[in-house]
Formats: C-alpha cells, sequence, structure tokens
C-alpha cells in the first residue's frame, strides 16, 4: 500500500507542486518586472546579464582570500549533487523509463566519489552555518530545513544504491517527495533564480559600463 | 500600528520589483557579503552583514509575497515590524553604510544589495526614521539650493576669490555654454581651487561653459536620506536650471553619489529621458586629453594613489579615465592592491559624514583604507569626490598619517601648458 502511494500519488502530487511552484516563481519574478531604464546606456545591459551570470561563477582575487571555505564547500556539494543528481544510474534508468530518454550513467566509483564530496561539502557548509557569527544571525529556519532535507535525501539515496533493498528505494523516492513539495517554497529557488538575479544586476551595471 | 509605520510599511511594499523578489528569493543566506563590507570586517559586528541591513524590506517582502510569509501572517504567527525594528535598522542602514555597493561585487547570486538598502531607506524615511543630521540637511537643501545652506551669494564669493587667485573671469549664468558645471557645497566652501581648475583648463582647451547661480548644487541629500520626492525636487532643479540655459552637456563635478544622481537615476526619477548629455568632469578632461585639448607640462613626481570614489568607479563606470589622466602628469602613480571597481569605501559616503552619530564608526573602519596606504608607502592621495576628500582627512588626520589628498582636476590643472 505504502509502495503504491509513494511510486503512485504521492509522486504525481510532488511533481506537480515542483513543477508549477518553479513557473509560478518564475512568473511573479517576470510579471512583477522593473522600469525601463531611462538613463543613456554606456554599455549593453544583455551583455552584462549573460557576462555577469558566467562571472559569478567565480569569485573576484581581490575577496577570493576571505570566502575560500564557503567557495569550495559550496563547489564541492553542488558539483557532487549534479553528478549524483543527473548520472547516477538509478536517476538515469528512472528517467528513460518515463522518457524514454537516456544516456550513460557514471561508473559505481564515480558515484562513490560524487557522494562523498557532496556531503562533505553540504556538511562542511552546515558547520560553517553553524560556526560564524554572521550565518548565525542571517540564518532563517528555511535555510536549515533546507540543508536538512537534501542531506536526508542524499544519504537515504546513496544507502538505497549500496544495498539495494525495495524500503529504502521508498524511503529515498519519499525524502524526494517532501523536497520536491518543499522547494518552490523555500530559498532553495536560487537553483532557478539565480539566473535573473545575476542578470538584472549584470544588465544594470553592463548599462553603465562596469564589469561585475 | 502607527500612522507612520505604516506609511513606512506601504512605502517598503512599493519598493519589491521584480528585481528586489528575485534577489530576496535567491539568497541563501551565505554571508560572502560580509567579507566585502567595511562596516562588517573593520569592526567584526555581524550586524552590518550587508544583507542583514535590507532585513526590513526582507520581512515586508516574505510576508506579502512568499506561501509560508502570507501562511503565517494569516494564522497570526508572524511578527509584524515594530517602530522598535525601525529604530534598529535606522543606525544599521544610515550610520553603517555608504551605499558603495562593495558586496553587490562578491554576492554568488548577484544581489545588488547596495540598491535594496536604498529601497530600505524609502521605506524608513517615510516612517520617520532618518538620522536629524541628514534630515536637517534635507531641509536646507530644499530652502536654499544647498544641505549646506549656501546661497547664490556664497558661490560669487567663493568665484570672485578664485578670479583674484587665478586672474581670470569664471563665467557664470551663460545662457548657450556648452558645458554647465555643477558643484558640490564642499567645493565651494573647502575645495574652491577646482572652480579655478576647471577655469584654467577649459580656457587651454578653447570651450564654453558656465556656472549657475540659480542652482549649482550637484549633491541630492534626498538620495542621501532615502525620500525619493527631495530627491526628484532637487533634480529638478538642476535640469530646469540646465534646460534654462540650453547647454549641450551638464558636468557632474567631483562627487560620487552626485554623478550616479544626475547621470543613471535622474531620468527615472523624473520618468523622463534628460534633454542634455551628462558627464563626469573626468569624462571631460579625458575626452578633452583624447582629442588633444588638454596639453600639460612637467610632472607631479611624489608617490601618489588613487582613491576610487564608489559611485564614481564601481557605480558610475568611470573607471579608466582617472588613470589616463595620471598617466600625464604622475610618473609614481601606484594602485592600491584593491582599485576600480574592487576599491574600499572612505566609509564616508551616502550621507555617513553628514550624520554625526556615525563619526566614531566611520573613523574605526577607515582602519582599512590605513592597511591600504601603509602598503604602498605614498605621500599623495588623489581621488575625485570632495566627499572622500573630506573623509580621507580626517582618517588620516585621525591616524596621524601624513599624506597629502589632493583632487583630480587640481592636480591636472596645475600641470597645463602654457598657451
Amino acid at each position: 500500500m505504502l509502495k503504491e502511494l509513494i511510486d503512485g500519488i504521492f509522486w504525481d502530487i510532488a511533481l506537480i507542486v515542483f513543477l508549477a511552484g518553479i513557473v509560478w516563481n518564475l512568473l511573479a519574478v517576470f510579471t512583477r518586472g522593473i522600469k525601463k531604464d531611462l538613463a543613456v546606456p554606456r554599455g549593453s545591459g544583455l551583455v552584462g546579464a549573460v557576462m555577469t551570470n558566467v562571472r559569478r561563477f567565480y569569485p573576484h582575487h581581490e575577496i577570493a582570500p576571505r570566502i575560500r571555505f564557503q567557495v569550495v564547500s559550496g563547489y564541492l556539494f553542488h558539483v557532487g549533487l549534479l553528478v549524483l543528481l543527473f548520472f547516477a544510474r538509478p536517476h538515469v534508468e528512472f528517467v528513460k523509463d518515463i522518457s524514454g530518454v537516456g544516456w550513460t550513467p557514471v561508473p559505481d566509483w564515480i558515484f562513490n566519489l560524487a557522494y562523498e564530496i557532496a556531503f562533505a561539502g553540504l556538511l562542511l557548509l552546515l558547520l560553517y552555518r553553524l560556526l560564524s557569527p554572521v550565518t548565525r544571525l542571517i540564518s532563517r529556519t528555511d535555510s536549515y530545513v533546507g540543508s536538512i532535507l537534501v542531506l536526508l535525501v542524499m544519504f537515504s539515496g546513496c544507502l538505497a544504491m549500496l544495498e539495494s533493498f525495495e524500503g529504502l528505494r521508498l524511503f529515498h523516492r519519499f525524502m524526494v517527495e517532501l523536497l520536491m513539495i518543499y522547494f518552490p517554497f523555500s530559498s532553495l529557488m536560487h537553483a532557478f533564480l539565480f539566473i535573473p538575479s545575476r542578470g538584472y544586476s549584470g544588465a544594470m551595471f553592463g548599462r553603465r559600463g562596469v564589469d561585475i | 500600528m502607527s500612522t507612520a509605520l505604516e506609511r513606512g510599511v506601504e512605502t517598503l511594499k512599493g519598493q519589491i520589483d521584480g528585481r528586489v523578489m528575485s534577489y530576496f528569493s535567491s539568497c541563501v543566506s551565505c554571508g560572502i557579503c560580509a567579507e566585502a563590507c567595511l562596516f562588517y570586517t573593520e569592526t567584526g559586528d555581524p550586524r552590518y552583514t550587508p544583507i542583514y541591513k535590507t532585513e526590513p524590506l526582507r520581512k515586508v517582502w516574505r510576508q506579502n509575497y512568499t506561501f509560508w510569509g502570507k501562511l503565517t501572517r494569516s494564522l497570526g504567527l508572524s511578527k509584524p515590524m515594530t517602530e522598535a525594528d525601525l529604530a534598529d535598522w535606522e543606525v544599521l542602514v544610515y550610520d553603517g553604510c555608504t551605499m558603495c555597493g562593495r558586496c553587490t561585487m562578491v554576492c554568488p547570486v548577484g544581489i545588488d544589495i547596495a540598491y535594496l538598502i536604498r529601497k530600505v531607506k524609502e521605506g524608513m524615511a517615510a516612517a520617520g526614521f532618518v538620522p536629524d543630521d541628514l534630515l536637517k540637511a534635507g531641509e536646507r537643501a530644499l530652502e536654499f539650493g544647498s544641505p549646506m545652506g549656501l546661497t547664490a551669494k556664497s558661490l560669487r564669493s567663493a568665484v570672485t576669490a578664485q578670479e583674484k587667485e587665478i586672474g581670470m573671469t569664471i563665467p557664470v549664468d551663460v545662457e548657450g555654454a556648452e558645458y554647465l558645471c555643477m558643484l558640490s557645497a564642499n567645493e565651494v566652501v573647502a575645495f574652491s581651487e577646482y572652480i579655478g581648475s576647471l577655469a584654467k583648463i577649459f580656457a587651454a582647451a578653447g570651450i564654453s561653459w558656465t556656472l549657475s547661480s540659480e542652482y549649482f548644487e550637484a549633491t541630492n541629500t534626498g538620495i542621501q536620506i532615502g525620500d525619493s520626492g527631495i530627491a526628484a525636487e532637487l533634480i529638478g532643479r538642476a535640469v530646469a536650471v540646465a534646460e534654462k540655459l540650453k547647454v549641450k552637456t551638464l558636468i557632474s563635478p567631483e562627487c560620487g553619489h552626485a554623478y550616479t544622481t544626475i547621470r543613471w537615476d535622474a531620468p527615472n526619477i523624473l520618468g523622463r529621458p534628460l534633454p542634455f548629455k551628462v558627464m563626469q568632469i573626468m569624462e571631460v578632461l579625458d575626452q578633452l586629453r583624447a582629442e588633444g585639448k588638454l596639453k600639460t607640462t612637467g610632472s607631479f613626481n611624489e608617490r601618489l594613489t588613487y582613491h576610487d570614489p564608489c559611485n564614481i568607479s564601481r557605480r558610475g563606470g568611470v573607471l579608466k579615465q582617472p588613470r589616463d589622466l595620471l598617466n600625464l602628469v604622475a610618473p609614481n602613480f601606484v594602485e592600491m592592491r584593491d582599485h576600480g571597481s574592487m576599491n574600499w569605501c572612505c566609509g564616508g559616503g551616502g550621507g555617513v559624514s553628514s550624520n554625526e552619530r556615525a563619526d566614531p564608526l566611520r573613523l574605526k573602519v577607515f582602519d582599512v583604507k590605513k592597511r591600504q596606504l601603509d602598503e604602498l608607502d605614498v605621500t599623495t592621495m588623489v581621488t575625485a569626490c570632495s566627499n572622500c576628500r573630506n573623509m580621507l582627512d580626517d582618517g588620516l588626520e585621525a591616524n596621524d598619517m601624513d599624506i597629502e589628498v589632493i583632487g583630480i582636476t587640481e592636480l591636472v590643472a596645475s600641470h597645463l601648458a602654457e598657451r
């Protein structure tokens, strides 16, 4: 019964909420809009928007030494997570089952490596959040809930992969469904909204002729 | 909720556009912005974390535009904004932020935090939480046309003194001149050699220009307070004078926020494009240099560096021109390690130096500039903002540092070739 719920209606609800929530968030930002900039531009806003999206993947060298811990941990987590999400064998098979589209998954040793660096990155970030006076002050409930949910998803996924029995697979899927429902209503939306966020700033500075 | 508080909250709601929504939705509270802010790095106080300073606006966004915020508000579970909140944030926003935008340069998701601070100030001003010194400066700006209460008489005094100094007539209220030069109050009372320098340079270059006695103030206390009404009124006066004198170009003087206001904000505050060009004085001087109309002789051989005014360089886009000009006359020009668009703020901009309550804090955060200068071992610092100049002088004096601060226009003018 639980299997039918988790593989069935819960998945459908989670998917609808996830996709509708992302679209709703993006529409909310773009329909709210911004006023047209009437100042005579010095450069291109479009180029600024695109280039800032690219440039913000690496920090300015002036600030890099001060934020090395956050940047390295952040990349460990995000790169590891991307490998797990898109190239773990069960995920590739899952997508092929529902869509017919498949690609080559990573071998198990890469899966293990990706899991370890993603887990290490997330734990380091959580540790930093708990220990730094700055992040302790500015973090909110959402900052911790999102991180813990992702941690549970990754942990349960790794266990399911290693032990490979149905109960663990269902637990992992259920954690994923909870995350998908939580996602659009949380700061996890930065996964999509970082693009317009960087873009708006990049466009403004691009018009002023400043590379940011 | 009191009427004033309600007004503040409604004003904050009105500030929320697509940019604000994308910013707050993307923020993951990483705290990286703190590492770029001199108010945090020099005090160690996490309350000066830039994104934390935007909390009043973020709270209004969350409670009105997010699922959890609206849900908790409807269930009576969220804390409404209080006057105590705004009183706390008044110090953070007005004493502990110059809107320099260095934080904007480092945010991994690209949040323009200085843009958010500008919007927070609108709400603070509407609710009546603005430092008294700034409010009084605003009142003087509206009554006299200058935050220091200067009048046309003050300008004429400074002009007369400079005319005697340089032996030239300085044009005032000349209709049809190509350029109208605005001034900051500081340049009239403390650095009037700027006016004489303009006269010498423009005479040598053979271009027509004028000052205006009707309205000469380029700074905008409305922007510093966060009151768009005052900002629009002051900008309107500057634009009206430029239109009346039928100039082709308005020159923004050596003042950071004056430049971003008149060049980048004015058309949007007034709701129409400006009928004339706007250039910062260094853009004009560099253009004259490129056209061969600015000829210099000799050089300033002291080891010197350049302090980038944040709102001219990072947020204004005038980065290359000061360097081209300095390379004309200063063979021993050396850059500070963090310069250009990643410079460190002087700590006095955006109204902070007009706010006496912030004096101990701004002198404390000058430590970062002190370290930059100690590394370079210079005798002179050049800048292009009279407010930075005052702040730098204050900081150097407080730290017993023997470094002279001069304006770039004055430096160039003192090396003009004979015609």
